[in-house]
């Protein structure tokens, strides 16, 4: 009959280990060999490179639009670091960084990012989901991965990677609370970059960290700084060991800023104000991780110009890949082509010429046009 | 050889294809210890355990979400939504991922997985239990629509549906899970999806219907066999999309006339895909338009009104009338 307080003994933990004025927790600071900590550096610096190179292919036209990762390299890098080949990676539409890590091409995101969806195509061996964009809506099949891992007897871990504005959806709540009754080998890893597109995270909800959703659900939940790698690392490999360990799932809360746009259809600007990317831009992940390593003297002569052209070589390489051929469209469709969709193809394989031109090709190899014929962004070119 | 409903029939094509496939798994509210509200799993969970026969929490965008996540995997989920009328909370999983993953992935993922879900009228149902979306399937590309009309085509098509290697919306008309028995072969049997039957032969007329709609468009030929002398051929579709054009057109040539039965709302419904297809491979044989009997354009009104709304025998007798005198 009374009414008593149940007192769940419910705790959220913040981690940090380096902050952004350089200080370290040596108790805290993970055992990494020199090569890991060079690499995640080199990870992250390429994230960042890329993220930079890729913005200004899409101003030239040369890419569409796409979500730069600016700002996001550590809670992306660090966390991806602790997974397997084996290992499951479920990835939102932001995370360029943790995907060129578990070995996308970078030609092949830009040709993702050109309209191109051989672009998305995991490689055969590959234990990735291609880019899901509607928000929220890939946590439920990182629960379905895991759980049919787990149904196998298959030693596998599934990492789900998502904003602050997903946690909003339904699709999150389903998925934290479906992976809590099966109790399957799930490492949510929520960017909290404090904005969803306009909405900061005060309007996106009222709790006070996202770290503490998980207690509803009867997983652990940490919020960690993103914008530390070694704190991200250091978090996430306990919730990956857990997970591996038949010890359920885990939702780690990266606080983290988007330093960048949106999309490059975005404009910061109009909710909010350079001051507050400025306060962001003192806590860069690169710039306390790279005086990190200065410290211990682990700095790679050349290292950025090495990155640079790995870049211009992929982005050479994509340049090169041949025009679309439309035909291919319905290649993938279903797995036999019901007998009427298979008429349309043919309609198309017999009308389509042999070269079609490709929009989004670079100036020099866009077929020449007569003047005053200079086709919309995304028209086909015809010649007359 | 057995004499079973649908629901018995349904049961034993999951029992069959559990048995033949350990990458099945049935997974939906209620469907282990209870064996689903209409007991279409029955005792499966007995029989298979409780980790391939899943009692999921109540949340249908999850059970096709982790369904899919399942099918990327490799396995083959069964899921069953209670009721067609609370599948709009899970639309988007259907919509953005079953059917898209094949051509999102280029092939290196597909996704075969079924949905099973009883639809429409005839149970004296509250509302969102009661009706008949077929429409919204049957226009996604990557999916397939199947609605079967008894128990032996139920199994038949279930068994189909689950050996898919595509995404397969499968429909089960509630007024005909206990409606009726049939001799039903102990071994299993697979019917192509992707193709109607001529339920009955004839030469005056074509009547197209399916699911519980093919029992009404039979005993409206009965009448016009007997009152009008008029010989009309029934093509049950079994399969809603892909259409079987081929069958359809080839009747329409025979008889030069057609109507279309279904109990989804008229507009932008099934009937306009039928007809239009039609029109298309059977223009030169038409003697009349062709003629729709649905549901009316209206929302859900209410079991008291809803033998007033859904199509039946007198309605269909008189469109075939209409179109046979025209």
């Amino acid at each position: 009959m009374p009414r008593i307080a149940l007192e769940p003994r419910f705790q959220v933990e913040y981690l940090s280990i380096l902050d952004s004025d350089g200080n370290l927790d040596t108790a805290l600071e993970p055992k990494l060999a020199d090569t890991d900590l060079r690499s995640l550096y080199r990870s992250m610096l390429l994230g960042r490179r890329l993220d930079e190179r890729m913005v200004r292919l899409q101003r030239q036209g040369r890419i569409g639009t796409f979500a730069p990762t600016k700002g996001q390299e550590a809670a992306q890098v660090g966390s991806i670091y602790t997974l397997r080949p084996t290992d499951w990676m479920v990835p939102s539409f932001r995370e360029t960084a943790a995907m060129v890590w578990r070995g996308w091409p970078i030609e092949k995101l830009l040709l993702f990012f050109s309209g191109h969806l051989e672009g998305g195509q995991p490689a055969p061996d590959q234990h990735d989901l291609p880019i899901t964009i509607p928000v929220a809506t890939q946590l439920p099949h990182a629960v379905g991965l895991a759980y049919a891992a787990q149904y196998r007897g298959d030693d596998v871990v599934v990492m789900a990677y998502f904003g602050d504005g997903a946690t909003s959806e339904g699709d999150f709540h389903e998925a934290m609370n479906f992976a809590g009754v099966w109790h399957v080998p799930v490492v949510f890893v929520c960017q909290n970059n404090q904005w969803a597109i306009s909405v900061p995270l005060k309007k996106q909800t009222h709790s006070r960290t996202i770290a503490q959703k998980a207690l509803a659900y009867g997983l652990p939940g940490i919020q960690v700084d993103g914008n530390d790698v070694l704190a991200v690392y250091a978090a996430t490999r306990e919730a990956v060991e857990r997970a591996r360990a038949g010890d359920g799932p885990t939702l780690i809360e990266c606080v983290t800023y988007r330093l960048g746009v949106h999309t490059t259809a975005d404009d910061p600007t109009k909710y909010r104000s350079d001051l507050e990317v400025a306060m962001w831009e003192q806590k860069d992940p690169l710039t306390r991780f790279r005086a990190y390593l200065e410290k211990r003297n682990l700095l790679e002569e050349g290292l950025e110009q090495r990155v640079d052209d790995e870049i211009a070589e992929a982005v050479r390489r994509f340049e090169a890949t041949p025009p679309a051929d439309p035909v291919v469209m319905f290649d993938h469709a279903y797995a036999e082509l019901p007998p009427d969709v298979q008429a349309q193809r043919d309609a198309m394989a017999a009308s389509e010429p042999a070269t079609p031109a490709r929009p989004d090709a670079s100036p020099e190899a866009t077929p020449p046009t007569q003047p005053g014929a200079t086709p919309m962004r995304g028209q086909r070119l015809t010649r007359r | 050889m057995a004499k079973l409903n649908m629901v018995k029939a349904l049961n034993q094509a999951l029992f069959q294809e559990m048995e033949r496939d350990a990458d099945v798994l049935v997974l939906g509210e209620d469907v282990g210890v209870d064996g689903g509200v209409f007991r279409v799993t029955d005792d499966l969970q007995r029989t298979y355990g409780s980790q391939r026969v899943i009692d999921s929490p109540l949340a249908e965008a999850a059970i096709i979400g982790t369904a899919v996540g399942m099918a990327l995997y490799g396995l083959k989920p069964v899921c069953e939504i209670q009721f067609s009328g609370f599948a709009f909370q899970c639309f988007h999983q259907i919509e953005n991922h079953c059917a898209r993953y094949r051509m999102r992935s280029q092939g290196r993922f597909h996704v075969p997985m079924v949905i099973r879900m009883p639809y429409g009228g005839g149970v004296r149902a509250l509302e969102h239990h009661s009706e008949s979306e077929e429409q919204f399937y049957a226009h996604i590309p990557g999916l397939k629509m199947v609605i079967p009309s008894g128990p032996r085509n139920a199994r038949a098509l279930l068994a189909a549906a689950i050996r898919d290697p595509d995404p397969v919306i499968f429909f089960e008309a509630k007024s005909l899970y206990h409606a009726a028995k049939e001799e039903v072969p102990d071994e299993s049997e697979v019917i192509a999806i992707g193709r109607a039957q001529v339920a009955r032969e004839g030469d005056a007329l074509t009547l197209i219907a399916y699911g519980a709609m093919l029992r009404v468009a039979l005993e409206a030929a009965d009448i016009l066999r007997d009152e009008d002398g008029a010989a009309v051929e029934v093509i049950d579709l079994l399969t809603v999309s892909p259409l079987d054009r081929e069958t359809l057109v080839a009747s329409v040539k025979k008889t030069g006339r057609a109507v279309v039965v279904h109990e989804a709302p008229r507009s932008f419904g099934p009937g306009a895909e039928i007809a239009a297809s039609i029109m298309d491979g059977a223009f030169l044989s038409l003697e009349a338009p062709i003629r729709r009997v649905t549901a009316y354009d209206v929302p859900f009104v209410g079991f008291a009104r809803e033998k007033a709304n859904v199509p039946d025998v007198p309605r269909v007798v008189s469109a075939v009338r209409e179109t046979l005198a025209f």
